[in-house]
């Protein structure tokens, strides 16, 4: 018995297999060489460039498209990688709209900036598939550091290290190395296993010992890594979700696991979804979700949001994707209680006011009949090890990532500063590196 | 809607459009389809004498030379004159003529360099009723190293016997197409002004290589592992061409002299500007290659509206723009102006800050919160900034007004003309009267 996109309750295959199969195709497609060519032409080799500014990471953009437009994409790329190792995803995942392309001068221009997301894309492509790791390692240090968690802040963290010949350990509690690029991105992003073929390149370098399934706290403690290692960094990332402090929150599900689920997936066909899909949330995390769900073939999917649409965490650019595919987006309410009894039935939300003393329900009620809610209302830091300050939910740190402890750097979402996406992580570890490197240099 | 008819030397076509002697005109053919796409006449595909025909390569012939998006900005072509038998031709010219009487249809010829060749081909010419006979002494490969096309352009008293001849031997009008391969092209028009030329037409293409294989290390266009240069043309040869029409326009020995202007005709707006320089009418070649015929439509459309627009005529454009091209010593020292960045305009890619501090003269601040403003005290008005600006009228080039003082030389700007030959710097200055 099939099913389709009208039938009840939580169960896959509701759309065809090859229907799914094209709904999760890679959504920005890559630029042939002449695209490229045109494209890079646009970049009009801005003095100080805003563009460059505007990247967490400060990739000389003008530079690497210039070298894109002299047809050297492999030197592009390693202009890219030179402050940003993960170039190749964040030219997929980056916000571009929110940071280079918004500061882009063309934007100022003519509302159309220089496409630099997939420019990056298409270099850092051509040099891939070209083979070969581009770096070399220094002569060995002799100095050993430990990296907790191969996110983005991690990995970032561990190949400069190994770059400056030092010998790094990273450790991380899932089965896969890769951090959200494995477990979070939308899978129309990062098509095609990138992100494990990502992570291979990177550890191409040498130097860096990948241990999965290892979580410090559990298997292995702070202490423990401080004793034997000359340095140690944390790029946990966040790993508890907040609370939606309704009443029967316990029948809603967590979105960042059903995107893990969604992007572990052999076989998407097989995975079970919702007729009527609510997501709570208002930030990328919501977009994902709603949007998958719909790519998954569920009928009707609601983004609910309690601020007004300018204060959402996604940005224009993401809730237009959400719009076409067919994602309703209501602001200005909040969850009130999940009903259903085993399962959701519906969802009751009360309309609130944004005033200056924050958040105001206006006593007007509504309920939205769902099978399956999902609560994508912001990540929190998890199992952060005993003597390290926290403050505002974050790890604290000062500078290049140095914690409260001695010998402990810490970078990625499970610090402040910066927002939490993937460029920011690693120019984080990139930056915390350096530091390490500094500091185990005057030792 | 403004009358573009032409009389050029005696030969009237509907517009000044011309097709060059090229791969467009070397048969009925196209010639046909130029006529009916609209051409106001053409210059027919080079003859040579009686004989075994033309040879040409058989790998590519072109070299090309393109903006970003394949836009060809230039063309190079290692062609030959015809290589179709001469009777074929002139059959052909004498059947086209007859079917479209109102367009112009010139043949363009190449013999060898004697008396008797230049005779024989004149006749069987004017037995097609064509109008008249372009010689060509241009082609600058192949045929120059047998003594013919540039190597005869080059060698300016070769051009006057030759023409000379054709005169004594035709009564067809003759226009002698020039080659921009000399030092001085005011030579080669005396030459045929003397020698009884009733025109000169040019440029005919510039010696070239586009690129180079930077894997097989040989010039483009290649055959079979070798090179050589080719005739250069298309847009990027325009300037080129426009200042050796508006020098024969204003030498005192060819000032008069009619002349079809040749050289990366590509716009209405290109054949205007040869216009004003004194061309009677324009000849196209690279332009149809890469577009088609079709483009003649929009030459005749901007022409008649840039006609209509000013109340003026055909004949009121041609050589407007000569009084004003002058040599660098009368041009008025006292004109002095400064850049101006328009705050509103400005999109903040501080290109004109990266010019005119790298490589110019300190001119531009850069100021917090990449705001550019030009420093009148430096600014020596070069305009480098206004050519790199991404933005049209961003910056402008503003005239200071007589009686005030320039920043930068602390001198009050004169109210009258006045130029470097009376420039008190100038050691060979007169004094002015
Ligand atoms: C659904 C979703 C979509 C997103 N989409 C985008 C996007 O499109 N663009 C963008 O720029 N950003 C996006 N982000 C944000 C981005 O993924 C993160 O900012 C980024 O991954 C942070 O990197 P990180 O290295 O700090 O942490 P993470 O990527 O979270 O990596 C942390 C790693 O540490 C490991 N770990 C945690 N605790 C322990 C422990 N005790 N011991 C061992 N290992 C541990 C985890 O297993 C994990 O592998 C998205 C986030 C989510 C949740
Ligand atoms: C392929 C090719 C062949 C040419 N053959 C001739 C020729 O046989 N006789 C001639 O006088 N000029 C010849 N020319 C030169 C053109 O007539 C013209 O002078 C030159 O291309 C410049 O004009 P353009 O920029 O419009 O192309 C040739 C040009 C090209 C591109
Ligand atoms: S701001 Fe835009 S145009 Fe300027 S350098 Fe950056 S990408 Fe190029
Ligand atoms: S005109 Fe020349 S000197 Fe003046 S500001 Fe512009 S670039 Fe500088
Ligand atoms: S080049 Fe033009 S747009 Fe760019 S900063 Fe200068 S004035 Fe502004």
């Amino acid at each position: 018995m099939s099913n389709s996109q009208l039938t009840p309750g939580v169960v896959p295959g509701r759309l065809p297999a090859e229907a799914i199969a094209a709904n999760f195709a890679d959504v920005a497609p890559p630029l042939d060489a002449h695209e490229a060519h045109v494209a890079a032409d646009r970049c009009y080799f801005c003095h100080d460039a805003p563009c460059i500014t505007a990247c967490p990471t400060a990739i000389d953009i003008p530079l690497f498209i210039r070298q894109i437009a002299t047809g050297t994409p492999g030197a592009a790329a390693k202009t890219i990688w030179d402050q940003n190792i993960l170039g190749g995803m964040c030219a997929r995942v980056c916000p571009t709209e929110t940071l280079c392309e918004e500061a882009c001068v063309r934007e100022a221009a003519e509302g159309r900036p220089v496409e630099i997301g997939r420019l990056q894309r298409f270099a850092t492509d051509a040099a891939m598939a070209a083979g070969g790791h581009p770096y070399a390692r220094a002569a060995p240090t002799g100095r050993r550091v430990a990296v907790v968690g191969a996110g983005p802040a991690g990995l970032a963290c561990a190949h400069r290290l190994a770059m400056h010949g030092h010998e790094v350990t990273v450790y991380d509690a899932r089965p896969k190395p890769g951090g959200l690029n494995e477990y979070g991105i939308a899978a129309y992003k990062t098509t095609g296993g990138f992100a494990q073929a990502e992570v291979e390149w990177l550890l191409a370098i040498g130097g860096i010992t990948v241990e999965t399934g290892r979580a410090v706290g559990a298997d292995v403690t702070l202490d423990d890594l401080r004793a034997r290692f000359d340095a140690v960094f944390l790029g946990i990332g966040l790993g508890g979700v907040n609370a939606l402090g309704a009443q029967g929150e316990g029948l809603a599900s967590d979105a960042v696991d059903f995107i893990a689920r969604l992007r572990q997936a052999d076989d998407l066909a097989a995975l079970p979804v919702g007729r009527d899909v609510v997501v709570v949330g208002g930030g990328m995390t919501a977009v994902d979700t709603a949007v998958q769900s719909r790519l998954l073939g569920a009928e009707n999917v609601t983004i609910v949001y309690r601020r007004g649409r300018e204060r959402m965490g996604a940005s224009g650019h993401e809730q237009d994707h959400a719009a076409a595919a067919g994602v309703k987006i209501v602001t200005n309410a909040m969850p009130a209680a999940v009903h259903g009894e085993g399962a959701v039935r519906e969802v009751e939300f009360a309309y609130a006011e944004d005033g200056p003393g924050g958040l105001r329900p206006t006593g007007e009620t509504f309920r939205l009949k769902a099978d399956q809610v999902f609560k994508a209302i912001g990540q929190r830091l998890a199992g952060v090890p005993a003597g390290l300050a926290v403050e505002g939910g974050r790890i604290r740190v000062e500078g290049p990532g140095r914690t409260s402890l001695p010998g402990v750097w810490a970078g990625g979402d499970c610090t402040g500063g910066g927002e939490d996406l993937t460029v920011t992580a690693v120019a984080q570890g990139r930056d915390a590196a350096e530091d390490i490197h500094a500091r185990l240099a005057a030792r | 809607m403004a009358s573009l008819a032409a009389d050029f030397v005696g030969i009237k076509s509907p517009n000044p459009f011309w097709l060059a002697s090229a791969p467009p005109t070397d048969k009925e053919y196209n010639v046909v389809r130029a006529f009916r796409a609209g051409w106001g006449g053409v210059v027919w595909k080079t003859l040579g004498a009686e004989g075994p025909p033309i040879v040409n390569v058989n790998g590519p012939r072109y070299g090309v030379v393109w903006g970003p998006d394949r836009r060809v900005l230039g063309l190079n072509n290692i062609e030959l004159i015809t290589d179709r038998p001469l009777e074929v031709n002139l059959r052909e010219i004498k059947q086209v003529k007859r079917d479209w009487p109102d367009r112009a249809m010139v043949v363009s010829l190449m013999v060898p360099c004697d008396e008797e060749s230049w005779k024989a081909i004149l006749a069987r010419v004017e037995d097609t009723g064509a109008d008249g006979v372009e010689l060509n002494f241009g082609c600058p490969h192949g045929m120059s190293e047998r003594g013919m096309g540039s190597a005869v352009g080059q060698v300016p008293e070769y051009i006057e016997m030759v023409t000379r001849w054709c005169k004594m031997h035709s009564r067809m009008p003759v226009i002698v197409k020039l080659t921009p391969n000399i030092t001085d092209i005011r030579w080669a028009a005396r030459a045929a002004r003397r020698g009884g030329a009733d025109a000169v037409s040019l440029i005919n293409t510039i010696n070239s290589i586009t690129a180079v294989d930077l894997d097989r290390f040989a010039p483009e266009p290649m055959i079979d592992g070798k090179g050589t240069h080719g005739g250069y043309c298309g847009p990027a040869v325009k300037p080129i061409a426009l200042n050796m029409v508006a020098e024969i326009a204003r030498d005192a020995e060819t000032r008069g002299l009619p002349v079809s202007g040749i050289g990366g005709v590509t716009t209405w707006r290109d054949a205007a500007e040869f216009m004003a320089l004194g061309a009677g009418n324009v000849q196209v070649c690279t332009a149809a290659m890469t577009y088609g015929f079709r483009i003649v439509q929009e030459m005749i459309s901007g022409l008649s509206q840039y006609l209509d627009a000013r109340g003026m005529g055909l004949s009121d454009l041609v050589g407007r723009a000569v009084p004003n091209v002058t040599d660098w010593q009368y041009l008025n020292l006292s004109y002095i102006t400064k850049a101006r960045i328009d705050q509103d305009l400005c999109i903040s890619c501080g290109r004109c800050y990266a010019a005119c501090e790298d490589t110019s003269h300190q001119a531009i601040w850069m100021k917090p919160g990449r705001i550019f403003e030009v420093n009148d005290a430096e600014c020596v008005a070069c305009n480098l900034c206004v050519d790199v600006c991404p933005v049209a009228d961003c910056i402008t080039m503003e005239r200071l007004a007589p009686g005030t003082v320039d920043p930068r030389t602390g001198r009050v700007v004169p109210e009258d003309y006045a130029n470097w030959t009376t420039h008190p710097n100038n050691p060979m200055a007169r004094a002015a009267e």
